[in-house]
């Protein structure tokens, strides 16, 4: 016969209560850890947003020819010393901010939509339409449009109607250049410019956040000044697709949104334009659009900014420190009244 | 299937009484509440919130203080549908994480945003419909923290501290349409926190009218 073994003496039983109540602290507890991670990763997923993307940089076309910075337009007038506008000494902001934190709203409402979802705008094959009181309209390839004219790199503020800012190398030509080339009739007052229509290249244009394509638009004047460009790239590479790819307009004394992206039509016109954050909120919103730390934003106040990069704002200065040269454009005007 | 007949294990003798069975719950709802702080927190101390941190953690921010009120407001609603007991047993603490982040929300906004310039927040909610409806939540809701201890509602009396605490309504609203206001053009997330809000006003109201029914018999 078998022995049973030895039993433990009865000291060592746990007592029943003892052993029911440490089985259900260890069920509490993984209850509480269950349901707090549970809770944590819920709040996380419905609130945190997402890493930013990684950009590659596209270089330029290597058929491009860009020119040496000596080439860049010096100071209008006065001795060397003079502020040169075309290129401001201020810190640049770096090629992962410019390429990260973008408003594209084709491409996504969050900033850093754009980036992550810019893989579906090609920009080559590409063509511009230059049509309306223009004694030459034209069709023409983007490879062309930008051999017409060398591209220079010009050191910009940008100011965005958000209150945020940057300072950006951008790369391209003068937009009046390309406008003496496409010769206005006595007609031409205005350029309208409008974005690519292709709900699958830009797939927001399938919400109705906004009307599509994206309209912008200028006085001839201001289209025809020294400062007013289209940029082709920034810090020395091709525009990223949420930056505008592959041709964009930049006007630095204006904020941001006048910036149209990714242009496929340029009109000159006699009528002032519709332009797209117009139509959507005129009260927020005006046609010019100087920057103007005077005039606030219904939301917010315009007179300071934030350099991306600082902790601290900056006061805002008008036409973004651009005044020396264009406040000129707007003698007689009330710019309160035309913001 | 044989499985069937096995006793099943997992009903223990007799649940003891109601208040020590669900003890986890609050100290759970309160740690994975704080959860998203440490989060941004870590983020923030890592330089990985993005081109505008400030901006970014303010967003987060005030969208955790709208998502924990309207969770707080769902827990009466949760038990009028389900008749759970459980929901209540969170209902405060949820709005009180929720007041956590309102404060943290605004604290961002006046010392770090705005570098406490007192003169730009004052004409920011004097002048500002945006700021102002939010600012009014935030003040709405001080009152409400102030009196959601036991004390307080003793001291009140249970009327009036309800009364009173009805205010959590107006102050998800005001929520809701400050975020409303924020966006420059898509509503679509504010608008879908606005309908939540209404579907757990709309249980309410429904409650409201089929007990007021009962009591005219």
């Amino acid at each position: 016969m078998r022995r049973l073994p030895t039993p433990p003496p009865s000291s060592e039983i746990t007592p029943e209560a003892r052993y029911l109540r440490r089985r259900e602290i260890l069920k509490s507890a993984g209850l509480f850890v269950g349901t707090a991670a549970a809770m944590g990763t819920g709040l996380v997923a419905l609130t945190g947003r997402g890493r930013r993307a990684t950009i590659t940089a596209e270089p330029l076309p290597a058929d491009l020819v860009v020119p040496p910075a000596s080439a860049v337009p010096a100071a209008p007038s006065g001795s060397a010393a003079a502020r040169n506008p075309f290129t401001t000494d201020e810190p640049r902001t770096p090629y992962e901010d410019v390429t990260t934190y973008n408003n594209y709203y084709e491409l996504g409402l969050d900033k850093e939509d754009p980036a992550r979802n810019a893989k579906t705008l090609k920009p080559r094959p590409w063509t511009v339409v230059f049509e309306g009181e223009i004694k030459k309209p034209q069709r023409v390839d983007i490879e062309t449009l930008l051999k017409w004219f060398p591209l220079e790199e010009r050191v910009y503020r940008m100011r965005c109607v958000e209150t945020w800012s940057m300072v950006i190398p951008w790369l391209g030509f003068p937009l009046g250049k390309l406008l003496e080339r496409l010769e206005p009739t006595s007609r031409a007052k205005y350029v309208a410019f409008s974005t690519l229509m292709d709900p699958e290249q830009l797939p927001f244009q399938l919400t109705d956040v906004l009307e599509w394509p994206y309209r912008e638009g200028l006085r001839l004047d201001e289209a025809m000044h020294p400062l007013t460009m289209l940029a082709a790239g920034l810090y020395g590479k091709s525009l990223p697709g949420q930056n505008g790819a592959p041709l964009r307009l930049v006007v630095p004394w204006k904020y941001g949104f006048k910036g149209i992206k990714s242009i496929v039509r340029i009109a000159l016109v006699e009528k002032e334009p519709q332009t797209s954050w117009n139509m959507a909120a005129p009260r927020e919103y005006g046609f010019y659009a100087n920057v103007n730390p005077d005039v606030a934003h219904p939301r917010w106040s315009q007179a300071m900014e934030r350099r991306i990069g600082d902790v601290e704002k900056r006061p805002t200065l008008p036409f973004n420190g651009y005044a020396e040269e264009v406040a000129s454009l707007y003698a007689g005007m009330d710019l309160r009244m035309s913001y | 299937m044989a499985a069937s007949v096995l006793p099943t294990p997992d009903k223990p003798a007799a649940p003891r009484a109601g208040a020590g069975k669900l003890g986890w719950l609050v100290p759970a709802i309160v740690t994975g509440g704080l959860v998203p702080a440490v989060v941004l927190a870590a983020r923030a101390a890592r330089g990985d919130l993005g081109a505008n941190p400030i901006a970014e953690a303010m967003n987060q921010l005030g969208l955790l203080a709208l998502v924990l009120l309207v969770l707080s407001l769902a827990a009466t609603p949760l038990q009028i549908v389900t008749a759970w007991k459980w929901p209540i047993r969170i209902r405060k603490s949820l709005g009180l994480l929720g007041f956590f982040y309102v404060c943290a929300h605004f604290l961002v906004y006046a010392v770090v945003d705005q570098s406490l310039a007192l003169r730009a927040i004052v004409e920011d909610i004097t002048k500002r419909p945006f700021i102002l409806v939010g600012f009014a939540g935030f003040v709405l809701l001080l009152p409400l923290a102030a009196t959601s201890t036991a004390r307080a509602l003793k001291w009140m009396g249970f009327a009036r501290w309800k009364r009173l605490h009805r205010l959590a309504y107006v102050v998800a609203i005001l929520g809701v349409v400050h975020f409303v206001m924020r966006v420059k053009k898509d509503v679509t997330e504010p608008a879908l926190y606005g309908a939540v809000l209404a579907g757990l006003f709309l249980i309410r109201i429904m409650n409201w009218a089929r007990e007021r029914g009962d009591k005219r018999g």
